[in-house]
């Protein structure tokens, strides 16, 4: 039998439905993975135990003809998602050693689909950072390496452990949280499939909250099939979420399976032809248009006049909603306290001792954009530019069905490239940023490699709650591209 | 903007955030420069343009106001980082306290 570590969900899935493997077995093997690629660093929290009685039980509903979607499945969960029983960070000293005494609904649903959980997976702290180097139990490093450069690549952020995990075979599926692009960039960065859903598609319930009108939880996978199997058991009403969309779930796993695009209008946003993005990633973005022509569908130019707005609108947005959200750890309910002379001094300390240095940046900056006399001139500006982003989307809408673009501008950078200065970090999400300011459903396909040997990967951005649609064209681009390659060594 | 080391230190107060007086400088610089590369919003023209707080479409749902929980003080005081107070030692979930320095002389 094949290697269990290197089987897609849906192929655990097959394996297992026909006893040819028990959920014991897939999970030591993933266990055995994890444990041998330790160095990665992609794990906060390992919960071995856990998942091996996770497994039993999945067995023994198996043995009872009662297997769930996922059952038996092993996945790492972002160390974001509130796991009760099981530390929870957010890769945050202020939150170090907190034990959630509840369930996040969007994991809750998993493991009621019968998937296991393997352990936390790393990520920047309070998901601030498109390199993983923010957290505060050391950066991710990514499995994939440049040809003839033994230099560490970061994974991209702030997912990265959970895009580490998947990409080096130790789990075939884990989830991620998306705020400015947070699941899409990282898949690029690792090679593997990344998927944010609509804006209310999945529950933020129990998630930690860093941008409230733009987080969204998603899936990360190694084929498109994989991302909607997992969507199909994340998504879902819940009245403990008043954003989450009171919708039925629809067949993501039946539009995925369905790579017909014959007549599928796809937009080629002319605002996305970025100077400074790399001239590979250029040609990969017109080698895809072709694909998708081949494939039958018909490439339409269409306008975002604000893109290049979308950037500096969300370092306030984003920020502004941060500073509120973070406003919570102060060392007296749960995490870090460090004492002082009286109660200000222990907030002061705590949180100056607790957060790192780009998340007390956020909130300096989300202070002063919120604070008396400046509301007007940043807040209500960013939230104008916001309107004036998802109007563009809406209009070019009209006249397709689906965008491609570029998921970022560069493949993955050595650890410590671009941090001179926080602004040519934040250029990375450029191309996921828009996506996210209008809450629209996105998601990143690998689609070649650089010339030094780099995944890169290509976006499909979809109608509200069109995940189908996106699933359907993703699905035709991984088609036609048949991306084969590993990182050597993995 | 040019945010100076005061103003700096201003928000940091706001922020309940310690931070460290040599930092005040250099943070300064940084978040002058990420709010001269803000400023490009002012190119456009948003006088009649309706600012947007939701990307949902949803109409925020309204509950019945009726107490759907309860009786969980041992969860909720769980991770107490100054340790917790109980009511009834015997029963965590008859209620308690966390605990915070003294606030009244």
């Amino acid at each position: 039998m094949a290697v269990l570590t290197d089987l897609t969900i849906a192929q655990l899935g097959a394996a297992l439905a026909s006893k040819e493997a028990s959920a014991a077995e897939v999970v030591d093997a993933h266990l055995g993975k994890i444990e041998e690629h330790r160095a990665l660093n992609a794990f906060i929290t390992e919960t071995p135990e856990k998942a091996r009685a996770m497994a039993g039980a999945s067995d023994a509903r198996r043995g009872r003809g009662e297997a769930g979607l996922l059952d038996g499945i092993p996945l790492a969960i972002k160390d974001l998602f509130c796991t009760e029983g099981v530390q929870t960070t957010a890769a945050s000293h202020i939150l170090e050693g907190f034990v959630p005494q509840y369930e996040s609904t969007v994991t809750a649903n998993l493991w009621k689909a019968g998937a296991v959980m393997v352990g936390k997976t790393n990520l920047d702290e309070f998901a601030m950072g498109s390199s993983n180097m923010t957290s505060h139990f050391g950066g991710v490093e990514n499995p994939w390496k440049r040809r003839g450069d033994n230099r560490k690549l970061v994974p991209g952020g702030s997912s990265g452990g959970s895009a580490a995990a998947v990409a080096s075979y130790m789990v075939p599926g884990s989830t991620g949280t998306d705020t400015g692009g947070s699941i899409r960039q990282p898949a690029s960065f690792c090679g593997i499939v990344g998927l944010k859903p609509t804006y209310g598609r999945c529950s933020r319930w129990g998630v930690v909250a860093f941008a409230s009108s733009l987080d969204q939880p998603g899936p990360f996978a190694r084929t498109v099939e994989d991302t909607a199997l997992l969507l199909q058991a994340m998504a879902g009403h819940d009245p403990k979420d008043s954003t989450s969309a009171p919708l039925a779930v629809p067949d993501f796993v039946a539009a995925a399976r369905n790579p017909d695009i014959k007549g599928l209008r796809i937009g080629i946003p002319t605002e996305y032809r970025i100077d400074g993005t790399a001239p590979e990633i250029v040609a990969l973005w017109s080698q895809g248009i072709d694909m998708m022509k081949s494939a039958g569908a018909v490439p339409v130019e269409v306008s975002l006049p604000h893109t290049k707005y979308a950037l500096p609108a969300y370092y306030i947005v984003a920020p502004a909603e941060c500073s509120s959200n973070l406003a919570r750890y102060d060392g007296v309910r749960f995490g870090l306290r460090v004492p002082g002379k009286d109660l200000a001094e222990m907030y002061q300390n705590t949180r100056g001792a607790g957060f790192g240095k780009e998340v007390r940046r956020r909130i300096l900056i989300g202070t002063y954009v919120l604070s008396a006399g400046y509301y007007d001139a940043y807040y209500k500006k960013a939230q104008q530019i916001r309107a004036l982003i998802a109007r563009d989307f809406a209009q070019a809408f009209e006249k397709c069905d689906v965008l491609l673009t570029p998921t970022a501008p560069t493949a993955a950078f050595a650890a410590g490239e671009k941090m001179d200065d926080p602004v040519t970090m934040y250029l990375n999400d450029m191309f996921t940023i828009p996506a996210s300011m209008a809450g629209l459903p996105a998601i990143s396909v690998p689609a070649g490699l650089d010339r030094d040997g780099l995944p890169l990967g290509l976006q499909f951005i979809g109608r509200p709650f069109d995940e189908e649609t996106m699933l359907r064209a993703a699905a035709a681009l991984e088609k036609s591209v048949g991306f084969s390659a590993r990182a050597s060594g993995y | 903007m040019a945010l100076d080391k005061e103003t700096v230190a201003r928000i940091a107060r706001l922020a309940r955030l310690n931070v460290p007086e040599d930092e005040l400088a250099p943070l300064a610089g940084e978040l002058s420069g990420i709010f001269a590369w803000i400023e490009q919003l002012n190119e456009v023209d948003t006088a009649s343009i309706e600012p947007l707080s939701s990307v949902s479409a949803v109409t925020l749902p309204l509950r019945a106001d009726k107490v759907t929980d309860g009786g969980i003080a041992a969860k909720v005081l769980a991770n107490a980082p100054g340790g917790a107070v109980f009511v009834d030692p015997s029963d965590k979930n008859a209620g308690g306290f966390f605990t915070v320095p003294k606030v009244v002389e």
